[in-house]
């Protein structure tokens, strides 16, 4: 079975910029989607140094879609969408 | 923590911005083109009328960041006058808060209103519950006189339709001491003579537009310059980073300075002080003792409760201590104290071994500034290991416990946790000083100005339960305060 991969990223600007509050994530979803989403925190992304800098930090990538200025409620509705798909 | 989401991340935006700036050659010219960099010609205008009136607003946050008072801002004045002054400036002065004036107009005073719900009933309870004669029937709808209001809400419960609302102004609200008023013109003004610096202000407004005063730009002239200068980092910051606290000093070592201590070591100081003169008050008969190390509280004492000083510990603050250090090893050192709250930036003024006070935020946004990436870092010890309790002082129940552990005897200790100042706490501490005890036989009264303590200061960058498991995680791992010499 395939799964929904959640990646927050814990890098200095995310962090600085909001991202701190997405550690919540780590125990929301486990909760919520159980085995169909798996969710980890990485050192820096890489994407604040691409095009939209800090300004739309904090990012988390779910699967391929990366969610900017990301807040826990627009993660979970990416998931959601995402975990759609899978059924 | 600052919880107005959007506001907060472009205080915090234009002070990486403001960073970015003083690093290039020309300061003065990046500065004023920071308005019209986060909202250039054909960009979406998220939150207000227009652009002009956007970059207007950003403006004024931008002469905060460079440490100004937004409220004597002449509108002609640009940012690169301000930017040369704020680089020419040698003196800071201790009003730390401003009000940003176009952000602020928009909200409406605090009063009474009759909403279109109003029935226009024949029972006409809302007239009959106001006892000062506000109330009148006009076009079969209620009005209040807002000259007669006393804003007693009497009228408010009486109705039947819920037709009738307090309009409230939240950062009025939110203040503790009465120092925040709108004035004629519907602009927040900040009474100093009242104000402890408490924050709560700018934690409640929703337009983000009350700001603390940055000392930024002078401590990245310090940083610059040949002096050796010198980080105090709080407690509470274990909660705030990614990374350890070592890699956390690696980290603010490589953003320029030239060492770093934590204040954990002068809360060891502070709470094994506490302890002793805690026991000699006992044992001369006094019934309580409030804590000594909050800013806030401090300002609170100062401005609005004399009354309690008897029994306020004079022990001095963890900052006192560790910056009385630093200064004794290095006295030609700048000293920098790095703060969950703007109270400490008062406290930190009237001290003179703290040259400056930095927030949270603005660390953060130093680091963003420079790309530091804390996880990626090494670790660099400190000069000493603080105790679990000494680095638990930023959790509301921290401080109480760490006087508790450095006493002879725990037994005698039975403390009260005040968390939070607020019109209740304050009514409180008001009525303990004057019946000259405490409330269920407690010995031990812990203040702290914020809900949960220093780590839900107005600058922090991280919310108080996964901050608080940082903490954890650090404090498992340190000895025992008994244990530190």
């Amino acid at each position: 079975m395939s799964k929904v991969k959640v990646n927050v990223c814990m890098g200095t600007t995310c962090f600085v910029m909001g991202g701190s509050n997405l550690q919540e994530l780590m125990e929301i979803v486990p909760k919520k989607y159980g085995d169909k989403v798996e969710v980890t925190g990485s050192p820096c992304l890489g994407l604040c140094s691409i095009n939209w800098e800090y300004s739309k930090a904090p990012y988390v990538k779910v699967n391929d879609e990366t969610v900017v200025e990301a807040t826990v409620e627009k993660v979970l509705e990416a998931i959601d969408k995402e975990v759609e798909k899978l059924n | 923590m600052n919880n107005n989401g959007q506001a907060i991340h472009l205080k915090k935006e234009i002070l990486i911005r403001l960073i970015k700036a003083f690093y290039t050659e020309d300061f003065e010219e990046n500065t004023r083109l920071i308005p019209y960099d986060m909202r250039p010609t054909g960009a979406e205008v998220p939150y207000r009328c227009c652009i002009y009136k956007e970059r207007a607003i950003l403006k004024d946050r931008t002469i905060a960041g460079l440490g100004f008072q937004i409220e004597e801002d002449d509108e002609r004045i640009s940012l690169t006058t301000y930017a040369k002054k704020a680089l020419e400036r040698t003196e800071i002065d201790n009003k730390n808060l401003t009000v940003l004036q176009a952000a602020c107009k928009g909200c409406v005073p605090s009063q009474i209103h009759v909403t279109e719900l109003c029935q226009g009933c024949i029972a006409r309870p809302c007239q009959q519950a106001c006892k000062f004669g506000a109330i009148t029937v006009k076009d079969g709808k209620s009005h209040i006189d807002g000259s007669k209001c006393k804003k007693c809400k009497m009228c408010l419960n009486a109705c039947p339709y819920n037709a009738i609302v307090k309009i409230t102004v939240p950062c009025e609200d939110a203040c503790p001491v009465g120092a925040i008023e709108k004035d004629e013109q519907s602009l927040a003004r900040i009474d100093f003579d009242k104000c402890i610096n408490c924050g709560r202000c700018i934690s409640a407004c929703p337009f983000g537009a009350v700001h603390e005063k940055s000392q930024i730009i002078d401590i990245l002239k310090a940083l610059k310059s040949d002096k050796k200068v010198i980080a105090l980092i709080a407690p509470s910051i274990a909660g705030q980073f990614p990374g350890n606290i070592y890699q956390l000093k690696t980290a603010i070592m490589k953003s320029g300075f030239d060492d770093v201590y934590e204040v954990a070591q002068g809360a060891d100081i502070t709470a094994q002080n506490e302890a002793k003169e805690f026991a000699e008050r006992m044992e001369s008969g006094e019934s309580f003792m409030t804590t000594s190390c909050c800013a806030g509280y401090n300002q609170l004492i100062k401005k609005h409760l004399p009354e309690i000083k008897p029994y306020v510990s004079d022990t001095k603050t963890p900052l006192y201590y560790i910056a009385e250090h630093v200064k004794q090893l290095y006295p030609d050192a700048v000293t920098v104290f790095v703060s969950p709250c703007v109270a400490k930036r008062a406290e930190g003024f009237e001290n003179e071994n703290v040259n400056f006070v930095m927030s949270f935020e603005e660390l953060g946004a130093l680091f963003v500034a420079k790309k530091i990436e804390i996880l990626n870092l090494e670790e660099t010890p400190f000069e000493k290991e603080s105790s679990k309790q000494g680095r638990n002082f930023g959790i509301t129940g921290g401080v109480a416990q760490a006087v508790k552990k450095s006493s002879k005897d725990e037994q005698a200790v039975n403390s009260m946790i005040l968390s939070g100042l607020n019109k209740d706490s304050i009514r409180k501490l008001k009525t303990y000083a004057k019946n000259g005890t405490c409330e269920n036989g407690c010995n031990l009264i812990e203040v702290m100005c914020c809900d949960g303590g220093c780590i839900s200061g107005n600058a922090t960058l991280n919310n108080v339960k996964t901050a608080s498991k940082l903490i954890n995680q650090l404090t498992e791992k340190s000895d025992d305060i008994k244990r530190i010499k």
